[in-house]
């Protein structure tokens, strides 16, 4: 069968090659479709690091990808209207340069991957799977009613917000740009992996009362990868309020958890790739179904039934025939 | 605040809570005994709420509206646990809540697709419909007395169902130890199967009860699903009793929310503020309640550990 | 005069037929999930006077939604950058009008709203290539405001979900209601259980209700408020009225007093000819909704009568004339490219076995939105 390095390798090329050929035929949609793809595979990246190797089942990731998204809208929103967001006691003004705005979602989002992972992680499985959800509801339902950022109607951000030497209205070089951050991403998530961290992480996953027993406490390791893993959706929810020029509720909402979570399963849990390939599988089948029938969304459901029931290891898992270390 | 206001604002949240007690009972069941999350759980309560309103416009009775729900409910829920739940068991919670996420696409649109996109009509029965005078001066709906009377029945039913029956017996031996009863000689793949369908006939018996005074439409079960969730998290998961008493806790919580929190905040501040801020807060009250509970009991009210 | 205006704009689409470019609109619409009723609505409305119409020099690309705003902005660049599209058209929600309407108006294509009009984008975020062809968020819960005082409420109880659209149906009744206010209260958006409002209510001492509750939310509204036994007189806007989810309301509607900007009953050739031709089409009675697309599809078609979609600035001015046979009667943009309209005040009533409205006044006559002063084209 493929090895798994090399079928990683093959995704990387396609996922590099595709759009520039687009770039070239001047097929621009399907670059701002592979740059979706890109994005919410990044989020996918950061959810894998706490399902896929530290076993935590969140439904409540949403939380963070919208958290990073609103920073993006809270920043740029308040450049674009010249208020500084804060005057007293110092002031503090809105900015339309993505690095700021990647260094303040990646702070937002950790503190709130740190709030609500130190009270979730108390409790475990079903319970975890739940209070998370909880949590992502709660800030959703706050989101929505809090007038002062748009409410229920979001915020709009009429021109992308800057790079230091990129035109990023440009859907080639916005698209680059994603795809080096997703690319810096994965490389530092099979670092993590394979670091005396990621072993601990996995070694709380497999059994817990062993780690405890090697002196490591499995509460506070968890916890590290769940702010990680927030941190990373955090970065993403930006980068997608850019992609969009848009940041709404519906970020926050449950569904947007759920299908963080299926992009990582239908690509294979724990794989370093599985949150692309299972990214670039969905957006194609809603992109392709959608022009089929009303009634697509029952054919994709159909879909990940058959992949739940009858493909555990995912598409790569499929296609490299070994069955995934998750337990 | 006049008490006769006051308390029928705790009627209204016992009858809510009672609402979610029916949706979370069948949830919490089929998690002790099979240690299922079931997402689509939402979906057997919107199933309930469309069978009844397509049988009671079809035949003019809301009763048999009602049987129809009930029975529909559950085939539904024999169906899917054949086909698609038994293959999950052995599972991880991830790949449950997955599939079950996939059954709740298909459920919604396959709904939108045979009773079309428009919100059906189904209401009360012209028996229950009007106030009817209580106490203190209260005029409360008679219907959603009827819904209190009936949530409170089916928590006793359940109580005796489940220490007095043998099929009782059989679903405590199987919360305590799966792989025992099964060596007992106990058809543990029928006792999982009546298990369920009796969770889905519960939900469904919910959507058509809740149809009548709310709104049969598309999506209904996700709100109530969600508000299940905190209920059995609260209450311990696996626990009927816990399911109970979580279920009317959250509806106390979130209906006297919404009463008091925007006057609080009206003695202090200006009117619209105050109504604003009160209503957003009493949006995440019940979130609040149930990590200040977990805060104190990591395993729910009456949850055992797991 | 009205056959005649009829008469003259089908004469004009026979000489005009060859003269102008072809014209591709996109419609992002909402068809699937627990909206699709609206956007199914305004897509047929649509199709139906292009139908009509009979041309073929006019395309239309519809594309689902799903009621999610980033999937509408994926749609919109997707119309935009590969589609070539010259109009957008089709957004049901404020919220997605939002995320899809400034970014496209900025990048020169058209913009016409067939259903939602957030006030940010009628004051100091009005574009000259973004038109309003139903109506201001505001208008018809201004119209209930001015109908409550000549109905001489002196004491109402107010309600709508805690989003903006619901801020603004309370702040757009209060801007013209004269009386007073037992009670304001702001619901959970999706709540469908309103025993708790409907029991501050009844202890409020209120003398009438105003409530603004889209979809579902008003369906469990007024069929537990009819079950509460509090009688006072209730008023909305047409959003939970209208011909789609009036059925599921029932009896529990009957008599009730709502606003809006069209009915089936108002009495001009070119409404009998929709209303007819929708029911034929369709087999079902039209919704306010339908109404809407269909007014937008006959003004696409009557600019483009006169003015070729390449020269964007006389087909905004074709735009602007409002030439075109409203279903609704009178209709002119104001400065702002909102409608000028007529806000009639209807009933509820049975017709044999089905629920549907009849005019029973003029809420507000030649009404324009608030926010027109901020808007800085003129």
């Amino acid at each position: 069968m493929i090895k798994e390095t090399d079928l990683n390798t093959a995704i990387w090329l396609l996922f590099l090659g595709v759009p520039l050929a687009a770039w070239q035929m001047g097929e621009i949609y399907t670059i701002t479709l592979a740059t979706k793809i890109c994005v919410l595979a990044l989020a996918g990246v950061g959810l894998n690091i706490a399902l896929g190797l530290g076993g935590m089942v969140s439904l409540g990731h949403a939380a963070f990808f919208g958290i990073g998204g609103y920073a993006m809208g809270i920043l740029a929103s308040h450049a674009q209207s010249y208020a500084p967001i804060m005057e007293t006691p110092f002031l503090i003004e809105g900015t339309k340069s993505m690095p700021v705005i990647w260094v303040l979602a990646i702070i937002m989002s950790g503190i709130a991957a740190l709030a609500i992972g130190a009270l979730s992680l108390r409790t475990n499985g079903a319970y975890f799977i739940m209070i998370t959800l909880a949590f992502g509801q709660m800030i959703y339902f706050f989101a929505i009613s809090w007038p002062a950022y748009g409410g229920e109607d979001g915020l709009s951000i009429y021109v992308r917000n800057d790079f230091p030497g990129l035109n990023t209205l440009v859907p080639i070089q916005f698209f680059a740009l994603c795809f080096a951050i997703l690319t810096a991403v994965i490389f530092l998530s099979s670092r993590l992996e394979h670091s005396r961290f990621g072993m601990a992480l996995q070694a709380t996953r497999q059994n817990e009362t062993r780690t405890q027993a090697v002196g490591l406490t499995p509460y506070k390791i968890r916890l590290i990868a769940f702010v990680i893993s927030g941190m990373i959706c955090g970065l993403a929810g930006a980068v997608s309020a850019d992609l969009n020029r848009f940041v709404s509720p519906t970020m926050l909402s449950w569904h947007t958890s759920g299908e963080i979570m299926i992009f990582v399963i239908l690509g294979g849990t724990g794989r370093l790739f599985a949150p692309l390939v299972g990214a670039a599988i969905y957006i194609m089948l809603e992109h392709f179904l959608g022009g089929v029938s009303d009634y697509w969304q029952i054919f994709l459901g159909l879909l990940l039934l058959m992949v739940v029931l009858f493909a555990p290891g995912g598409v790569i898992g499929l296609l490299t025939k070994r069955e995934a270390a998750h337990d | 605040m006049p008490l006769a206001l006051f308390a029928e604002q705790v009627l209204n949240g016992l009858q809510f809570g009672v609402m979610l007690f029916l949706m979370s009972a069948g949830l919490t069941l089929v998690f002790g005994v099979m240690g299922l999350i079931n997402l689509a759980h939402g979906s057997l309560y919107m199933i309930g709420g469309f069978i009844c309103a397509a049988v009671a416009a079809f035949t003019g009775s809301f009763l048999l509206g009602l049987g129809a729900a009930l029975a529909g409910a559950a085939a539904a829920g024999v169906l899917v646990e054949t086909l698609v739940i038994r293959r999950l068991y052995a599972r991880d919670h991830l790949d449950q809540v997955l599939a079950t996420f996939a059954l709740i696409l298909i459920f919604s649109e396959g709904t939108r697709w045979v009773f079309g996109s428009f919100p059906l009509f189904l209401d009360v029965p012209d028996l229950l419909s009007g106030p009817v005078s209580l106490p203190l001066g209260i005029q409360y709906p008679a219907y959603r007395l009827m819904i209190i009377v009936v949530g409170l029945l089916v928590a006793l039913g359940l109580y005796l169902l489940i220490t007095r029956t043998r099929l009782g017996i059989r679903i405590r031996a199987g919360e305590s130890d799966r792989e025992m009863i099964a060596a007992l000689g106990v058809d543990i793949a029928w006792l999982y199967t009546i298990v369920f369908a009796l969770g889905a006939a519960l939900a469904g018996l919910a959507g058509a009860l809740v149809g009548a005074i709310q709104s049969v439409q598309i999506g209904m079960g996700e709100p109530v699903l969600i508000l299940a969730f905190v209920v059995i998290v609260i209450g311990g998961i696996g626990s009927v009793k816990g399911a109970l008493i979580g279920a009317i806790l959250v509806g106390m919580t979130d209906t006297l929310g919404r009463f008091l929190l925007p006057q609080f905040f009206a003695t202090f501040m200006e009117n619209t503020s105050a109504t604003t801020i009160g209503s957003s807060l009493a949006s995440m009250l019940i979130y609040i309640l149930m990590a200040g509970v977990l805060i104190f009991k990591p395993q729910g009210l009456f949850g055992g550990a797991s | 005069m009205k056959a005649l205006k009829t008469l003259m704009a089908s004469a004009a689409v026979l000489m005009a037929t060859q003269a102008t470019a072809d014209v591709k609109v996109g419609m992002i619409t909402t068809l699937s999930g627990g909206g699709a009723g609206l956007g199914i609505d305004v897509r047929d409305g649509f199709m139906l006077a292009t139908q009509m119409a009979g041309r073929d020099d006019l395309e239309v690309v519809i594309e689902d939604d799903q009621r999610k705003p980033d999937i509408a902005v994926q749609l919109a660049d997707k119309m935009i950058q590969s589609e070539d599209v010259d109009i957008l058209t089709g957004i049901i929600w404020s919220n997605l009008a939002m995320a899809v309407v400034p970014s496209a108006t900025a990048q020169g294509k058209f913009y016409l709203s067939p259903n939602a009009g957030p006030s940010a984008l009628a004051g100091r975020g009005c574009h000259e290539n973004y038109f309003n062809v139903a109506w201001q968020n505001d208008n018809l819960h201004e119209a209930a405001g001015a109908y409550a005082n000549s109905a001489e409420y002196a004491n109402s109880f107010i309600l709508a979900p805690n989003y903006p659209a619901g801020q603004d149906a309370l702040t757009g009744y209060k801007r013209m209601y004269e009386g007073e206010l037992a009670g304001e209260i702001y619901t959970q958006l999706g709540q469908t259980d309103y025993a708790a409002e409907i029991a501050q209510i009844r202890a409020s001492g209120a003398d009438s209700v105003y409530f603004f509750l889209p979809g579902g939310m008003g369906i469990a509204f007024l069929k537990q408020y009819a079950a509460s036994g509090v009688d006072l007189p209730v008023v909305g806007p047409a959003f939970s009225f209208d011909q789609g989810i009036l059925q599921a309301v029932g009896d529990a509607a009957l008599g009730v007093v709502n606003t809006s900007q069209w009915n089936k009953d108002i009495d001009n050739a070119a409404n009998a000819a929709f209303v007819e031709a929708f029911q034929a089409e369709y087999g079902r009675l039209p919704s306010l909704y339908a109404s809407q697309g269909y007014d937008t599809a006959n003004l696409i078609i009557s600019a483009m009568n006169v003015a070729d979609v390449d020269d964007q600035d006389a087909f905004r001015a074709a735009l602007e004339a409002a030439d075109f046979a409203s279903v609704r009667g009178d209709f002119e943009f104001g400065s702002n490219h909102h409608p000028i309209q007529d806000i009639y005040v209807r009933e509820v009533i049975k017709e044999g076995d089905v629920y549907t409205n009849r005019i029973i006044g003029t809420g507000l006559e030649n009404h324009a939105d608030a926010y027109a002063a901020d808007c800085s084209l003129n």
